[in-house]
């Protein structure tokens, strides 16, 4: 059991964290703002129930993706939304690959920095197709573990990992759209064997115990 | 493909980038992890690829930060301070009202 009154010193501080997940979710400023108003009210009445020692963090965003499919998604909801174009792996590696390393005396994480603004890379994430994008969000934007995120999405870790491996390309599949809007590359992709035969690979690369 | 029973031989090119994401996620056992980062010892162009994923993924989680309104911040502190007045600490049954 989890005292109340200590509620606010220790949810408060992940406030930034679950308002740009709710940003990322409802696409909205204003249904930004009440999706985490919401869940910190939630949260305080359910608070009691917390097991002080457990995930804090995993647990609000339980609940502020609970409250977000219960009460934010968009009602016209397409039925299916599993829909996403197959897309390539290492779609970004083959396009923009070792241009970063083009210009002498700074590092490839700089260059990759400057291509893409937080706007755009914003905006690609929310151009994902919600189970994608909360998979994403959850791993690649708040650092979640698989197991976390299967708990938080109450899914199994083997849709979490394919969820995941989709949706990160078709992120940089957007990615890339951005990048040649602004005519940063025109480079053919890759042809590099060893790549050819990894995105075969990867498709069937799997987690846990395969490794005997 | 059939994969050798005891598996000491070296990890491949094809396996290593198999492993890409489990890898950079953190979810492979210690033993599976070591046998990546050997191979990523001897293969530039695996390392390239891994670095590359690994700095995008960072440019993703940078770039993709909110700033939390002060107006939000406070609505919720004083939602929290006033439930707090009306739905004291002990109760932690819920209230009667």
């Amino acid at each position: 059991m989890a005292d109340q009154a200590k509620f606010a010193e220790q949810a408060m501080e992940y406030m930034p964290q679950l308002y740009g997940a709710a940003m990322r979710m409802t696409r909205n400023p204003a249904d930004a703002e009440d999706l985490v108003q919401e869940t910190y009210l939630k949260a305080y009445r359910g608070f009691g129930g917390f097991q002080q020692g457990t995930n804090l963090k995993a647990w609000l965003y339980r609940i502020l993706t609970n409250t977000f499919i219960n009460s934010y998604r968009s009602k016209k909801r397409r039925p299916d939304e599993t829909e996403l174009d197959e897309v390539e792996d290492l779609y970004l590696y083959r396009r923009l690959g070792g241009l970063e390393a083009a210009q002498a005396g700074r590092s490839a994480e700089d260059e990759l920095m400057d291509w893409f603004t937080d706007t755009e890379v914003k905006d690609a994430l929310e151009a994902l197709p919600e189970q994608f994008r909360m998979a994403v969000l959850l791993a690649d934007v708040d650092g979640f573990s698989y197991k976390e995120i299967a708990e938080i999405l109450d899914i199994p870790i083997g849709t979490v990992m394919s969820r995941l491996h989709r949706g990160r390309k078709s992120l940089q599949k957007q990615l890339y759209e951005f990048a040649l809007e602004r005519g940063l590359t025109g480079r053919p992709p890759a042809t590099d064997e060893v790549l050819i035969e990894a995105s075969e690979s990867a498709r069937t690369g799997s987690l846990t115990t395969d490794d005997d | 493909m059939a994969q050798p029973e005891h598996h000491h031989h070296p990890t491949s090119c094809e396996e290593a980038l198999a492993e890409l994401y489990t890898f950079l996620d953190g979810e492979l056992t210690e033993a599976k992890k070591a046998a990546i980062s050997s191979h990523l010892h001897g293969c530039n162009p695996c390392v390239e690829v891994f670095d590359f994923e690994a700095e995008l993924r960072i440019v993703v989680s940078t770039k993709a930060v909110e700033q939390v309104p002060e107006s939000l911040r406070l609505r919720i502190s004083e939602t929290i301070a006033t439930l707090a007045l009306t739905e004291p600490p002990e109760g932690n049954s819920p209230p009667a009202f």
